[in-house]
């Protein structure tokens, strides 16, 4: 059975994960379709940053199923390699290669794994660059750049793989308040090229805005979800009315 | 040239100070082998001895517990023991132990001379310490690093050769530099198994001349000299690693 897009692009069945005694996830089961935008929301250790790094391996799972474009994450032959060229993933902390200017940060992967021809992956990067609007930084080193400048390096970079789908683990807890609104407008501006992108993030006005479908878990389960404007105005379960009257 | 040769000849006649290798050609050449075989013998170990320590530090990182072991196990043995007794080892235990081959001059000879065994003794003496520097620079680059080099698709082979190991060589730099250094010094021990380096000439200049005073003020401030090249040379080396903001 081959994927085509009218299946989910990322399928999560009943998904479990612990680590040694602690369960993070107890059955979780989510689809994102092609070009959606999800965000996922709950308190710190509900295990929200945990579920997104099992999608593109970065974690391993006990038990259930997770699908990218119709392929099992969850077994051991799985080529992990053949799998992050499809998932892409920006982290909280930037995580860019310190030693490499913004340009090589963003150049490096396509050279390396993907083994494209120097000069295109250069255009390519630069055009990126421009695109998450530093014009001009492709010389700078991350130290030199600010917390959003260095988020937005890691999108790019993220993007020169041509990822089908890009994880977003919490990309704005680490900024500066006034850095926030750059990042999420350039993750604004993905989602409105139509990349699948699955956010983790703390900023509901944005997920408000931007998301196609909301997620709120809490101890290891999806307690409620539904689309932005139901979801934030209709909330049923206790859990869910709690967390947002403490949020909003 | 023969100008300065001409003093130092007068300085020995008038004061006593003997310093032949600056006048006599003999003694001359003989210094300066010696210190080309210095010179060589480091090079070859410092060389060697940074190879095993990066390969040493990979397969230390590695996911077999048995391969782990022999690294350790190497580090363990060429770090407890004296350098001195390794490198006689080598020389006489498993030196005599290799089969022979026929030399010019239709006798036998080992197949690795004195300076063969100098350099491989002192590139896994060296190299030990190396291992054990390169892993506390790549234990100090951060998980979360190699983690997005991991969700970019990266093998591990390419994470340590284009992450892991560039960070942490600017860490260890110091520490390296220390061990270089350390090296160069020791490689004064290959005069046990008559390796020509400068030790060993200056020794057969003083038996010749008697003259062991000034040789061992010239053997002081040539090893004095040669190790202030090799650190302003990597001291220099660490500053042009320096990435701007980081560090």
């Amino acid at each position: 059975m081959s994927w085509t897009t009218a299946d989910p692009m990322v399928s999560l069945k009943d998904v479990h994960k612990s680590f040694g005694e602690l369960k993070v996830l107890n059955g979780v089961s989510l689809d994102v379709m092609k070009g959606d935008v999800i965000c996922i929301i709950g308190p710190s250790g509900s295990g929200k940053s945990t579920l997104i790094r099992c999608i593109n391996a970065l974690n391993d799972i006990q038990q259930g199923s997770i699908l990218v474009e119709g392929q099992e994450v969850n077994d051991p032959k799985v080529d992990k390699l053949e799998l992050r060229k499809k998932v892409g993933m920006v982290f909280q902390q930037y995580n860019l290669f310190p030693h490499k200017t913004a340009l090589q940060n963003v150049m490096m992967a396509p050279i390396r794994v993907l083994k494209h021809d120097k000069i295109k992956v250069e255009e390519v990067a630069r055009a990126l660059i421009k695109k998450v609007r530093l014009e001009g930084k492709e010389n700078a080193y991350p130290g030199e750049l600010s917390g959003g400048q260095q988020q937005r390096v890691a999108i790019a970079r993220s993007l020169a793989m041509q990822p089908d789908v890009i994880l977003f683990d919490e990309v704005t807890a680490a900024l500066d308040p006034e850095t926030v609104g750059e990042v999420l407008q350039t993750i604004k501006d993905l989602a409105e090229d139509g990349m699948t992108c699955i956010l983790v993030t703390h900023e509901m006005a944005f997920a408000r805005e931007v998301a196609d479908h909301i997620y709120f878990t809490d101890r290891g389960v999806i307690v409620e979800h539904g689309p932005p404007e139901t979801f934030f105005q209709n909330a049923q379960d206790p859990r869910t009315k709690e967390f947002l009257s403490q949020i909003l | 040239m023969e100008m300065v040769y001409e003093w130092f000849r007068t300085l020995y006649q008038e004061t006593g100070i003997n310093l032949p290798f600056l006048y006599d050609e003999y003694d001359r050449n003989r210094m300066i082998d010696g210190l080309f075989t210095t010179v060589k013998l480091s090079l070859v170990c410092l060389f060697f001895s940074i190879i095993i320590g990066v390969i040493g530090a990979w397969l230390q990182g590695s996911s077999f517990k048995w391969t782990r072991r022999f690294v350790s196990g190497y580090i363990q043995l060429f770090r407890n023991t004296p350098p001195l007794v390794q490198l006689y080892f080598f020389y006489f235990a498993i030196g005599t132990l290799l089969p022979r081959v026929e030399n010019d001059w239709g006798g036998q000879s080992p197949i690795f001379g004195s300076f063969a065994w100098a350099a491989i003794s002192l590139s896994f003496f060296a190299g030990a310490f190396n291992v054990e520097i390169f892993r506390s620079g790549i234990e100090a680059v951060p998980k979360s690093t190699v983690e997005a080099a991991e969700a970019l698709g990266f093998s591990k082979l390419q994470i340590y050769r284009d992450i892991t190991l560039p960070l942490a060589f600017r860490v260890v730099l110091p520490a390296l530099n220390n061990n270089l250094v350390n090296l160069v010094k020791t490689t004064t021990l290959a005069y046990a198994i008559a390796v020509p380096e400068m030790l060993y000439e200056a020794n057969q200049i003083w038996s010749d001349n008697v003259n062991v005073t000034e040789m061992m003020v010239f053997l002081l401030l040539a090893y004095f000299v040669l190790v202030g090249i090799l650190v302003s040379g990597m001291n220099r080396w660490e500053r042009a690693m320096k990435i701007p903001g980081y560090g």
